[in-house]
């Protein structure tokens, strides 16, 4: 055992585990802003992992569009609908958390046996650092058409974003016609679909 | 076979830590009553599908890495994803004024 393996199981065991305390954070914390922030750990430490794999450029996509862009936004959406409410009890609750734990643990250990079963033989010797040029000549050739595709995609989901998310400004009402108050918009709309079985 | 190349992290160890992210982020899924949360589970279950790619990217596909332009498709996917999904997330609290998921079931049998 040399000292470079050492250090990257050191590195490894270190990652892991921000990986999984972060993941068991994010999903068992009553707060949600604490489980954003938890979120943002969990995506950096994969990035570490992706730099452990010799993966230099998704490891700087993954730290500029998750942890960049998909938290901030995440933050930004708790911000947006920060209201405390107190859940009404539902009931079966603790049956259903048992019965999905049980569930996910199975799914668990089929994944952990699929993946000491199988035979994986061994690949090529991995490019290391060449790996992003690799990565632009996939991309600028026999992927290219899902590249665009991408791109496409992005557009559609930034419009689509958009439209749903905005608030309708109408210059005038749709059903009297009469002029409404610009101001309107900034007040609080009464809700359209509230349920009133449990007011 | 050696799968731990000049590493001294086997192959498994990366599916293993990718299996308990996923798993973690199934049970959040299924279980969380806030909708952001919901949202950040599905996140949690893409990243464990990237931490595969990219292993089995660099232990079995060494010479042509297609599990890292995977991996990055996959991103894309999900900044796409959680931008309209949390337009909708958005979408909904004004219109139920909750996050609660068990609110949501205007389409519900």
């Amino acid at each position: 055992m040399t000292i470079a393996s050492t250090t990257q199981q050191i590195c490894f065991a270190v990652l892991s585990t921000t990986v999984v305390a972060g993941a068991l954070g994010v999903v068992l914390l009553p707060n949600v802003v604490y489980a954003a922030f938890l979120l943002a750990g969990v995506f950096l430490s994969v990035a570490g992992l992706y730099l452990m794999l010799n993966a230099s450029f998704v490891a700087a996509a993954q730290i500029l569009v998750y942890v960049g862009a998909v938290n901030v936004l995440i933050l930004f959406a708790i911000m947006l609908v920060n209201k405390r409410e107190d859940l009404a009890a539902i009931p079966g609750l603790g049956l259903r958390r048992l019965l999905s734990g049980l569930v996910c643990g199975g799914l668990f250990v089929l994944l952990i046996r699929v993946a000491f079963t199988t035979p994986w033989g061994s690949g090529p010797e991995p490019v290391g650092e060449e790996a992003t040029i690799r990565i632009g000549e996939h991309l600028f050739s026999d992927y290219l058409l899902p590249f665009e595709l991408a791109s496409v995609l992005l557009l559609m989901a930034m419009i689509g974003a958009i439209v749903l998310a905005r608030r309708d400004v109408f210059s005038e009402d749709i059903g009297t016609g009469e002029e409404v108050d610009q101001g309107l918009i900034e007040k609080a709309r009464t809700p359209l679909l509230l349920d009133r079985s449990v007011r | 076979m050696d799968l731990s190349l000049s590493s001294g992290i086997p192959l498994q160890a990366f599916l293993v830590l990718a299996a308990v992210l996923f798993c973690t982020g199934v049970w959040g899924l299924i279980n969380s009553r806030n909708a952001v949360r919901v949202l950040m589970s599905i996140e949690l279950m893409l990243n464990a599908v990237n931490i595969n790619l990219m292993a089995f990217s660099s232990y079995l596909d060494g010479q042509l890495i297609r599990g890292q332009v995977f991996a990055i498709f996959v991103i894309t996917v999900a900044a796409a994803e959680a931008a309209v999904g949390l337009a909708i997330l958005l979408s909904l609290y004004r219109n139920r004024d909750t996050v609660d998921m068990e609110r949501f079931n205007l389409l519900r049998w």
